[in-house]
């Protein structure tokens, strides 16, 4: 009997506090995210490679300019569906520093698979001074440094617009709805057609968002798929 | 859980006439927590290898032209010292000079090398791991004018093949290719 | 002599010089136990199992660990991405660690309601008080290891409690720190002592149990056993019925760690740490929830401390606030109302501590310690005196005998 009562409690205190997760997520300001049925949630979770290439390449070429993604090297780049030879080439197209060579000095090279993506900026302090004293956070981790990553993740970048009546927007800032107290200093980064998808599927900025997402919950969690799998294995063994 | 069976006498009047079946399930039971055990092990032993950036490390790509005849640079593989040795005509003839079958390690020279001129091979002695004297102009070669290990005294040749001392085997020749005239890539 | 009983030679051999076969066989085979014990009576086998995950995913996870502020937490993610199933080992650790805490609360709760802290079980449990409070320690510290956010900011303020002593308070945490803020030295010896601690637990986990074996289990009845008609083998009935329990145990760790892992975490601990900037909304791990919310209790530095560690030392005195000589709480049902209410307490503190400290947050914080300490130190006193017990039965084998002929 005692057995069931604390299990009856500790459930629905669990339960309780779940919610109150959420409650806290929305916290600060008027903020509501959008949930969306991504193919990795779920226990038989798993990741659309197609997705994830196209959030790649929005990454490269929205993101990239500011935001640094360390953890990350080229030859992970494997997980997305692309081959040896699509890596280097991928990787190629970018510098990196080495050495120091015989005569002492650094030099640049072009970029191997077993190298780290290179960062926009050299420091931090760089990279402030070149946003207005904010700093562009690293995305490798970011779908799981957030509450409800990948839900927080398309919400925000879906989530500008303006200002509702009264709300005074000081320069330098934006208005989103997602974001804890509304105002960010990252001015919108997705209007929609930024990117030009060789595949032919839509660019609209919830299409971009979707996708440059998966990329970015891959990137924080690259061993979701053999972990879910094993999981199912293991649950369903005996 | 042996113990079981022989207690459970009064549990169900099978047991005695169909002993095979309460065997069965105790030695199924057993083999099924061993195989899980095991898929647990596996895991915590499997950490130890390698891991994925240790192993994208491992190769090296190395300009060769600036090595000058008779010259020779050490460079780093999987932190081990790799020796490139540009060598002179008479080191090469020294080479070829010997049968290789009667070696202690049997080798032809050509197996050891993609071009005469250039022998690229693992600085790491084949006795106990030290790392061989023969590299700088000064250094003692040995009797043979390749290498010398310090720490037990073996000799390697100009190709370096063990001629004399511990060592069991020839320096190990790593698995290299030409990019390019000048650029060779190790590993 | 006691050897003999064993029939192969080399164990015989063995034992009589080293009766370690024997010790096995009296701790884990023959050792008598009471025969009604339930299904509350496993979460000390799982406390032990949850030790023995612990300490070995932490050995191996300290292979690749790396204890600098430069390169933690980058190690840390080396092990999730790189290390061959680096990422399973780290997040068996993690929820294991909770799963550890899960176990023992439930663990000391079934000590409560059972009495199995009166007479003659004193030290045992004083043990267990010990072991609970090493765990914290060592939970507390391997928090640090990661380097994250919360990681930083956890250790600044668990260790800035000290600088609420009088007089020496600040010299005590420069001394914890090894300087004048958390940084390198505190993230090294951290981690020396989180390697150090579990070892520690496991040697007092030995204790227990011989304090255990003394005088037996206590049961769900709370009588003392009358002989050999009240007590069975512990083997095979109760590692059977401990095997249920493992298995329940590993299929539900099985469940968080491949389709929760993350649900006992925080977020903001996969930020690295940043000494500049404290996260918004800084909370312990849950397993510390109900103390942190008595230290947010009080207004005043000192006395919040204090309370916060009151509330784990009262539990040594324990045994001599209830003095009542009827242990398990089914004959006592005044006090089982209490022991609901402690429970339902202690969850409610474990809520209000993940709360922002503000508005009625703070009033609840505070009317659920004040319960915490007058259900110790006033209720349990006077249920001493006052209350009247419900009859014993004679043995424990009375009840079972004659709930099986009214069945019948």
């Amino acid at each position: 009997m005692m057995l069931k009562l604390i299990f009856t409690t500790i459930i629905s205190a669990i339960s309780v506090l779940g919610m109150s997760g959420t409650a806290t997520a929305a916290g600060g300001g008027d903020v509501t995210l959008l949930k969306k049925d991504w193919s990795f949630s779920g226990i038989f979770g798993h990741y659309d490679k197609a997705s994830m290439q196209r959030g790649f390449q929005v990454y490269l070429e929205v993101c990239a300019g500011c935001h640094s993604i360390e953890y990350m090297s080229f030859r992970n780049l494997a997980d997305l569906g692309y081959n040896e030879a699509e890596i280097k080439a991928i990787a190629a197209e970018y510098e990196v520093q080495d050495g120091p060579d015989e005569d002492g000095e650094m030099f640049m090279r072009p970029a191997r698979p077993a190298d780290r993506m290179p960062s926009p900026y050299r420091n931090d302090n760089e990279a402030r001074a070149n946003n207005n004293g904010a700093l562009p956070p690293d995305l490798s981790l970011i779908a799981k440094a957030r509450a409800h990553g990948p839900d927080y993740l398309y919400s925000l970048l879906v989530g500008y617009g303006d200002a509702p009546e009264g709300v005074d927007v000081p320069d330098g800032m934006y208005y989103n709805n997602a974001y804890s107290g509304n105002l960010i200093a990252m001015p919108q980064p997705i209007y929609g057609d930024d990117v030009e998808y060789s595949d032919g599927t839509s660019t609209n900025a919830e299409a971009l968002s979707a996708d440059v997402t998966h990329f970015l919950m891959w990137a924080a969690e690259p061993k979701l798929e053999v972990r879910k799998r094993i999981g199912v294995a293991t649950v369903f063994f005996p | 859980m042996a113990k079981l069976t022989s207690n459970s006498k009064s549990m169900s009047v099978d047991t005695k006439q169909q002993p095979g079946r309460r065997d069965f399930i105790v030695v199924a039971t057993y083999a099924m927590g061993a195989v899980g055990a095991a898929a647990a092990a596996w895991p915590l032993i499997d950490q130890m290898n390698p891991a994925a950036d240790t192993l994208a490390l491992a190769s090296t790509e190395v300009d060769v032209s600036k090595i000058s005849e008779g010259q020779a640079i050490t460079v780093t593989w999987r932190g081990k010292p790799v020796f490139i040795r540009h060598r002179t005509p008479d080191e090469i003839a020294r080479a070829n000079a010997i049968d290789g079958s009667e070696l202690p390690d049997p080798q032809e020279d050509e197996a050891r090398v993609q071009r005469p001129e250039l022998l690229v091979v693992v600085g790491v002695c084949t006795h106990l791991g030290c790392v061989p004297l023969g590299q700088k102009t000064g250094d003692v070669k040995g009797e043979y004018d390749g290498w010398f290990c310090p720490c037990h005294g073996s000799h390697y040749d100009t190709s370096g093949r063990i001629r004399k001392g511990p060592a069991p085997t020839n320096l190990e020749v790593p698995p290299y290719s030409f990019l390019s005239d000048n650029v060779i890539r190790i590993g | 002599m006691s050897a003999a009983k064993f029939s192969n030679p080399v164990v015989r051999w063995i034992d009589h010089r080293l009766p370690v076969f024997t010790m096995l066989d009296h701790t884990a085979n023959e050792y008598p136990t009471p025969k009604n014990l339930n299904y509350m009576w496993n979460f000390g086998s799982l406390a032990g199992l949850s030790l023995v995950i612990m300490i070995v995913t932490g050995i191996v996870l300290a292979m690749s660990y790396t204890a600098h502020v430069d390169y933690a937490f980058e190690s840390v993610e080396r092990i999730m991405r790189d290390v061959n199933h680096g990422w399973l080992i780290r997040y068996i650790h993690m929820n294991t660690a909770s799963f550890f805490f899960i176990v023992v609360y439930l663990h000391i709760f079934r000590g409560l309601y059972y009495g199995s802290y009166k007479a003659p079980r004193e030290l045992l449990w004083i043990l267990g008080v010990v072991i609970f409070l090493l765990m914290m320690a060592t939970a507390f510290m391997g928090y640090v290891l990661p380097w994250g956010q919360m990681s930083f900011w956890g250790a600044t303020v668990i260790t800035n409690l000290f600088s609420a002593i009088p007089l020496v308070g600040e010299s005590i945490v420069t001394f914890l720190w090894g300087g004048f803020s958390v940084d390198n030295p505190t993230l090294n010896r951290f981690f020396s002592l989180h390697y150090l601690m579990p070892f520690l637990i496991a040697g007092v986990v030995i204790l227990h149990i011989v304090a255990l074996h003394r005088f037996g289990s206590n049961n769900p009845i709370g009588i003392d056993t009358k002989g050999k008609q009240d007590t069975i083998s512990f083997h095979p009935y109760y590692t059977i019925k401990d095997i249920v329990g493992v298995a329940m145990f590993l299929l539900l760790l099985s469940v968080a760690v491949f389709f929760f892992p993350n649900a006992m975490g925080h977020p903001d601990n996969y930020i690295p740490a940043n000494p500049m900037q404290t996260p918004a909304h800084i909370v312990p791990e849950w397993y510390f929830l109900p103390f942190y919310a008595i230290l947010r209790a009080v207004p005043d530095k000192l006395g919040g401390v204090l309370l916060m560690f009151g509330a784990i030392a009262i539990l040594f005195i324990l045994p001599w606030l209830d003095r009542s000589p009827v242990r398990s709480a089914r004959f006592r049902p005044v006090f089982r109302i209490f022991f609901w209410l402690l429970f339902i307490d202690a969850i409610a503190l474990g809520y209000l501590g993940g709360k922002p400290a503000e508005g009625i947050y703070v009033t609840l914080s505070r009317i659920a310690t004040a319960w915490y300490f007058l259900h110790f130190l006033v209720i349990l006193p006077m249920l001493s005196v006052f209350e009247s017990t419900k009859p014993l039965p004679k043995s424990i084998s009375e009840p079972v005998l004659a709930t099986t002929v009214a069945a019948e």
